[in-house]
Formats: C-alpha cells, structure tokens, sequence
C-alpha cells in the first residue's frame, strides 16, 4: 500500500529565501492518481473482490489509489516513516 | 418515537448488502461509458438478483429501504420508523 | 423521480467526539467543491448535454447525494450532543449563534452555498471539462480533510469518498472521448 501510494506521489523542491521567517519545507509533495493515464477503461479489467472493493472504493485495482494521512507528518523527519 | 439500538446482525447484513449496492454503482457507471460490454451487463444482472434476495431478507428483519411502493410494509407504517441512516 | 433508500452508502464512524472537525468537514458538505454542489452541478448540466452521456450524469449526480447523505452523517455525529460552549470552543460560535445545531449549507468559512459555485454553459465540452475539475478538486479536499483528523474511523469513510472522486474524474474523461465522435456508429473499442 505504502509503494504504491508513494508511486502515486510527486514532489518538487520550492526556492527557499535566505529571509523565509518560518522553517522551510524542503520538498513538497502532491498526488497523481491512476485516473490520469487511462483515457478510456479497457474491457475486462481485474476486479477486487467485492468486500474489498467497497472499502477501497473502487471495483477496479487499476483505479485505485491510495492515501494516508499527514496529519503530524511536518513535525517528523521526511523519510516518510511517520507512524499509522 | 422508540429508538432502540440495532443487534449485531443488523450491522453485519446492512454490510452484505453496502458490499453488493457498491459494485453496482461500480458497474453502472462503467456501464455508462462502456453500453457494448456484454460480461459487465452479465455481472450487474447477476449481483442485481443476489441483491435483490439480500434486500428481502434485510426488509423482512429490519423493514422497508424504500417507500412510494417499492417494499411492503408492516403494521403499523414502518417507513416513517427511527432509526435513520445517520442515526444508526 | 427519486426514491429515496434508508441506509448510507457505505458505513460512517466517528470514533473521537473532535467537535472542530465538523467545522472542517462542513466543507464538503455546502463549499464550492462540496457534494451538494457537485449533486446539482451534474443534474443541470444533463438537460443540455447529448444524449449519450446524460446517463453517466444522472447517476453520477445521484451518487453524490449518497455522499452527501455521508458527510451529513458525519457532521451529524459530531454536534449532535455539542453544548453552546462546546460549539464556540471548536471554532463554532458563530454558526451557533445563528444555527443552534443544525446544519447548515455554507463552507469550512461559514460562507452560505451559492448557485455561482456551480456552471452550466450548455456546450458538452465546456461542461465535462468543468466536471472533471470539480473532481479533482474535491479528491483534494479529501486528501486535507484527511490530513486533519487522526480519527482512523473518520478517516476510512473519508478515504472511501476520495477513491469515488478518482473514479468519477475518470468516467467524466470517458464521456469526453464518447462527445468527440463524430459519428453515431463509430466505436471506442
């Protein structure tokens, strides 16, 4: 779940100024979901199974993307090894 | 109004049934796009039967999920009984 | 013709009574980018849309309102017992005042919902386009509302919503490739 969200992710180093009053964020990232390169669903796609669909929200595991919250996340180093 | 808390297998079958209604949201959007994809059309006729049976027998424990003619109703009027979705 | 069905669309637990996030959560509920909103953004926009996407709209639309019916529950939930201190302490006085508990159809900000959040220009392109934006941006939103609670509960409904956002972007994107066909006849696949 963790590889795939992180696959999913995109992130790019904003300009930091020698004045910025507050501690600087060094990278920032922002999401990509799946839905950005399929144009038109094929046929016959892999399908969860139906109780697992429902919880992950989609049908389809070509579709699905996941996220986990940030919540605290700045506070702790960005090796993305804040606990869930 | 008497508001009495659900049993276990309310939550449990409500559950069965989230799980069927979801795919066919799934499939009916997808068949919205896709109107030529015989397996998906054999997929939604088969969940919509399963469905169909697990709504019975949900109605039967917990009363009706639809009103304006579309479920039966015991005595007295049981749609109009709490509680409602975001009560439970 | 709506048949209303009495159950959620999917299950909504809130495990921690963080009376501020409801603040929050209200976003989705009467905001710009907010189910309401995109309910009846979609429903419009079908009267003059061709005809071979005003299904995808009409369901769509009325998945919405199940989503809705969620985030309602949700804010439900949380201010349902709230006291008037309670409420102003979680940043809700001003909607206290004027609403007691009820909800109300305004953003995170407490501005009331507005017709002009929504568009219908009545060309298929334009709108679709719209549409799929308005997907985008409610994933986001999500994805903030997320990273807001540590409510694990509260979280998983809210991940549940952000997942149909990504579907219906992608449904929406489909209706696009069906509107620049230019033939009846010609096939996608």
């Amino acid at each position: 779940m963790k590889e795939l969200q992180s696959s999913q992710e995109r992130s790019y180093t904003p300009f930091i100024g020698p004045f910025d009053p507050c501690v600087p964020v060094t990278h920032k990232t922002y999401v990509i979901p799946p839905n950005q390169y399929i144009v038109f669903q094929p046929l016959n796609l892999p399908q969860f199974p139906l109780q697992e669909a429902l919880k992950l929200g989609t049908l389809w595991p070509a579709l699905y993307s996941p996220y986990e919250s940030r919540r605290g996340r700045r506070e702790q180093t960005k090796d993305g090894n804040e606990s869930l | 109004m008497e508001t009495k808390a659900y049993d276990y297998t309310y939550y449990e079958l409500l559950e069965q049934l989230q799980v069927f209604d979801f795919a066919l949201v799934e499939l009916n959007l997808y068949l919205d796009t896709h109107p030529n994809d015989l397996q998906s059309i054999q997929q939604y006729n088969t969940l919509t039967q399963e469905r169909t049976k697990l709504a019975y027998q949900f109605q039967q424990l917990y009363g009706p999920l639809q009103n304006f003619g579309h479920a039966y109703s015991k005595f007295p009027w049981e749609w109009s009984k709490s509680p409602w979705p975001w009560q439970v | 013709m709506w048949i209303y069905e009495k159950k959620l669309q999917y299950p909504v637990r809130v495990n921690k009574c963080d009376i501020t996030m409801a603040k929050y959560l209200i976003e989705q509920y009467g905001g710009a980018d907010g189910e309401l909103a995109a309910a009846l953004r979609y429903l419009n926009q079908r009267y003059s849309i061709p005809d071979k996407v005003i299904g995808l709209l009409t369901d769509i639309g009325t998945e919405e309102f199940a989503h809705l019916e969620m985030i309602a529950t949700m804010v439900y939930k949380l201010t349902k017992d709230a006291s008037a201190q309670q409420m102003e302490e979680a940043g809700l006085g001003a909607h206290y005042a004027n609403h007691d508990n009820a909800l109300f159809y305004n953003n995170a900000a407490g501005v009331p919902w507005t017709a002009a959040y929504i568009q219908a220009k009545g060309d298929p392109l334009a709108d679709l386009y719209e549409d799929i934006a308005a997907e985008e941006k409610a994933r986001a939103t999500y994805q903030w509302l997320i990273d807001m609670t540590d409510d694990v509960d509260l979280q998983d409904s809210l991940k549940f919503l952000r997942q149909r956002e990504i579907v219906h972007s992608l449904r929406f994107r489909e209706a696009v490739e069906i509107i620049k066909e230019d033939r009846e006849t010609k096939k996608i696949f």
